[in-house]
């Protein structure tokens, strides 16, 4: 049971990421990126992760894809983009290699310590409290005990996010002329 | 039949390679393609890569903080892609059509 779900979430996450590359249409990558995010929803379950699951489906797939839609609706970069053309003629056969290289030598490093990582499934998260605390209370524990700093900074950042962002994309209505 | 499945059951390094080919194929993406937009898609692929890796290995070493830290790469990269978006729309306004290429105006 768990060898298939494995199996089909990783299809799903591959096809998706594949196509999110060699896709022309902009608009068919930004779908193809929500199927590897819901691939990887599903391999959160599957490790139970159930929080981060719901986060990845609201947050990923839900703003951040949609996000991206907007912004190509927006700047109508919709239309399709001839990939065959390759302004360097080096630059493909390099990025096949940087890539092949960076899958092969962590694939390396991962077999060559499987012993360390051992050869189970996984143990069980301990439980904080003694009884048996759900993923969602372990992990507000976790946010708002050890990482409560982080989490504060957290907040701090999105603020900053937010009014850099309607900063940079505000339309100035009179000097225009900064290109 | 069952002992062969039970032989064939995911573990932790299954789910690492899986997400090492991932981020293989977000970084080719990034080198690949021109469009900014398309680009930032791969990062967030690669993103999403080390996001697997830590859950499986939160599972695997029965620790909650490998979770907290997804928690937090997802916020952190909610942010970038706030900004990233932005930029990428007020670079595409002044010049529409625009590729990784075009945006060279910083290059010494």
């Amino acid at each position: 049971m768990e060898l298939v779900v494995f199996v089909l979430a990783a299809a799903m996450i591959l096809v998706g990421a594949v196509g999110v590359v060699v896709r022309n249409n902009p608009v068919h990558a930004a779908l193809s990126l929500v199927l590897t995010l819901f691939g990887i929803a599903v391999l959160f379950v599957a490790q139970e992760a159930h929080f981060l699951a719901a986060v990845q489906v609201i947050v990923y797939a839900g703003a951040i894809v949609v996000l991206f839609l907007f912004v190509i609706m927006l700047l109508g970069v919709d239309r399709t983009e001839d990939i065959t053309i390759e302004p360097f003629r080096i630059q493909r056969p390099l990025a096949a290699i940087v890539g092949v290289g960076v899958i092969g030598l962590v694939v390396a490093s991962v077999t060559a310590s499987r012993d360390a990582i051992g050869t189970g499934t996984g143990l069980e998260i301990p439980t904080v409290t003694g009884d048996n605390d759900s993923n969602i209370r372990q992990i507000a524990r976790s946010v708002f005990g050890d990482y409560v700093v982080a989490f504060e900074i957290t907040s701090v950042l999105l603020v900053v996010a937010v009014v850099g962002t309607v900063m940079l994309t505000r339309r100035i209505k009179s000097g225009k002329g900064e290109s | 039949m069952n002992a062969l499945l039970a032989a064939a059951t995911p573990t932790t390094t299954w789910y690492l390679v899986l997400a090492a080919v991932l981020f293989g194929i977000g970084a080719v993406g990034v080198l690949v393609r021109r469009n900014p937009l398309v680009m930032f898609m791969c990062i967030e692929l690669m993103l999403n890569a080390v996001n697997l890796s830590f859950v499986a290995l939160a599972k695997r070493l029965g620790d909650i903080g490998g979770q907290t830290t997804v928690f937090f790469v997802m916020v952190v990269a909610a942010a970038e892609v706030v900004v990233g978006l932005g930029i990428i729309v007020s670079i595409m306004r002044r010049r529409p059509g625009a590729t990784a290429d075009d945006i060279a105006t910083l290059k010494g």
